[in-house]
């Protein structure tokens, strides 16, 4: 049994997770919350953001985003095909930076306009 | 004569977005924002990571989209935006007119008139001095949200050895976020016995990358002489004072400070508006309307939210009310509620309550507790101490907002004064 606490919203449900019992969730107050439990423990995602050189822009970093989860342990080599990447203004929030990352067919995009 | 707006808002971030689209969408069209920085948004254009919008957009979006999306709204408004420009003072002139007083850049210095105003200058961070950390006074001491800035928006890494004091959320961001950008992270210091910031954060900050959370632990001394070198960290007792014997030493470059948010209220002050010393923001009424009629505050002008989203919905009431006192006129001011806290409830927003001038059939109310509960029961009572209204809650803490929404049927027999408490449920007190 682990405990762990969704991070979907804000509410930060306390959830148990019965590793023995098929990964049987308990403590979560909707469906989400109960697919999170499961899927924490059985194989982990986040959501990297981070940012990029921009050239011409009102800034010199444009912020990115992956545009879904990739798996938790490929966090830090996803972050570093950001190195060297150098955005020409104008950016639009939405655009592609980083095509299929890691081949997680999950993209960076830019996350303004710039 | 000069133009006289209908609205002007003070500050672009957030905050002063919704309330200017909303007061579109209520039927006002000569609206003005006035913001000081060279772009709307605020401090969302910084805060990078996700996980704003989820109850406002149903989804999860990075601080940047969330300004995006109420940037493209205000540009299919008839508002106007000023940029690089500073609002110094608003006072009241003949018939009640809003003189707003500013400087910038391409205008100089310049009075707008205006039929309302919003207050929405947000809040910002507490600082070293602020707080007195002892020690030497070597560079490499920063602000949370300034370290944000540098790094996200201007491209600066500002240190390699990192310890965060203060678990606030902008802290524990920060401490993803240089994790992530190569720095190493050596704690999170905080001296209350629970953690500042969301829950979410500190699984999503600390936990994934083994970063310790040092509870009811304070630095006591800095040391280095150029920049920081190191610095101690000692248990605290429960007066907060640090117990001696306890120091743990961290050899560090950086440290960075997380340890709470101060409404920025000096035009408010400044205004003679009555302020609320809980909150350090103004008094306000339900439709968020300050002690000044006509000049409202909304967002973490008015108290410090852990959500951009509430922030959003507040703004608009805000917008929604100075629209209805341009094309309406004011409101009744008889009558008021006063809403009181007890049992460990910090402040409450709104501070009071005209019942007839509610728009619909229930009053928005938001509140922090000042500790944590477990299985309990959040109460309000009556003037005459008869309990009109109670929600059961299955964890409160004061690092998450509280929300309720009370009955208009049952505020309207509640007498001059209600009091929001909160109490362990009966059956697990001892
Ligand atoms: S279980 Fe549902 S309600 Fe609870 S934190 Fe997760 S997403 Fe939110």
């Amino acid at each position: 049994m682990t405990q762990i606490t969704c991070i979907l919203c804000p509410k930060g449900c306390r959830l148990k997770v019965d590793e023995e019992n098929d990964y049987k969730v308990t403590g979560y107050s909707c469906e989400k919350g109960k697919a999170y439990g499961r899927d924490e423990l059985m194989h982990p995602v986040r959501v990297v953001t981070s940012t990029v050189r921009a050239e011409g822009g009102a800034h010199r970093r444009c912020p990115v985003k992956t545009n879904g989860s990739i798996p938790r342990d490929k966090m830090f080599d996803a972050m570093r095909l950001l190195d060297g990447i150098v955005l020409e203004s104008p950016v639009k929030r939405g655009q592609v930076v980083v095509k299929d990352i890691l081949g997680t067919g999950i993209d960076f995009v830019a996350t303004r306009d710039l | 004569m000069m133009k006289e707006y209908q609205l002007i808002v003070v500050g672009g971030g957030p905050a002063g977005l919704a309330a200017a689209c909303k007061a579109y969408e209520s039927g006002l069209r000569d609206i003005l924002i006035i913001e000081r920085d060279k772009e709307a948004g605020g401090i969302l254009n910084q805060c990078i990571h996700n996980g704003f919008g989820l109850h406002y957009f149903k989804e999860e979006l990075t601080g940047p989209e969330y300004a995006g999306r109420f940037i493209d709204s205000v540009r299919e408004t008839s508002a106007e935006v000023l940029l690089d420009t500073m609002v110094l003072q608003v006072t009241e002139g003949d018939g009640g007119v809003k003189l707003v007083h500013c400087v910038g850049a391409k205008d100089g210095y310049q009075i707008l008139r205006a039929k309302t105003v919003v207050l929405s200058m947000g809040c910002r961070e507490r600082t070293r001095g602020a707080i007195g950390i002892p020690g030497a006074r070597p560079a490499g001491v920063f602000t949370a949200g300034a370290a944000q800035r540098y790094l996200n928006m201007e491209g600066y890494m500002v240190g390699r050895r990192v310890v965060i004091l203060g678990s606030g959320d902008i802290g524990l961001i920060m401490a993803r976020r240089m994790t992530l950008e190569g720095a190493k992270v050596l704690a999170c210091v905080e001296v209350m016995p629970y953690s500042g910031g969301l829950t979410r954060n500190i699984v999503q900050c600390l936990e994934d990358y083994g970063i310790p959370l040092y509870l009811s632990h304070t630095i006591v001394d800095v040391v280095g002489r150029e920049r920081v070198e190191r610095v101690v960290v000692a248990k605290v007792d429960e007066n907060r004072r640090p117990i001696p014997g306890t120091e743990m030493t961290f050899d560090c470059d950086t440290i960075l400070l997380s340890v709470g948010l101060i409404p920025e209220n000096e035009l408010t002050r400044g205004a003679g508006i009555t302020m609320d010393p809980r909150t350090n923001g103004a008094v306000v009424y339900e439709n968020m309307e300050t002690s000044l009629p006509g000049v409202f505050a909304c967002g973490n002008v008015v108290h410090v939210h852990d959500l951009v989203d509430f922030v959003t919905q507040e703004s608009q009431r805000a917008g929604a009310a100075a629209a209805r006192h341009v094309l309406e006129g004011a409101a009744d001011a008889e009558g008021a509620i006063s809403v009181e806290t007890g049992g460990a409830v910090g402040y409450t927003v709104p501070q009071k309550i005209r019942v007839g001038n509610l728009p619909g059939k229930t009053c928005d109310l938001f509140f922090r507790v000042r500790r944590i509960f477990g299985d309990s029961v959040i109460r309000v009572t009556a003037e005459n101490g008869e309990v009109i209204a109670q929600y059961p809650r299955e964890h409160m803490a004061p690092g998450e907002m509280e929300h309720i929404m009370l009955p208009k049927v049952r505020l309207e027999k509640a007498g001059g004064k209600i009091t929001v408490s909160a109490e362990e449920k009966e059956e697990n007190a001892q």
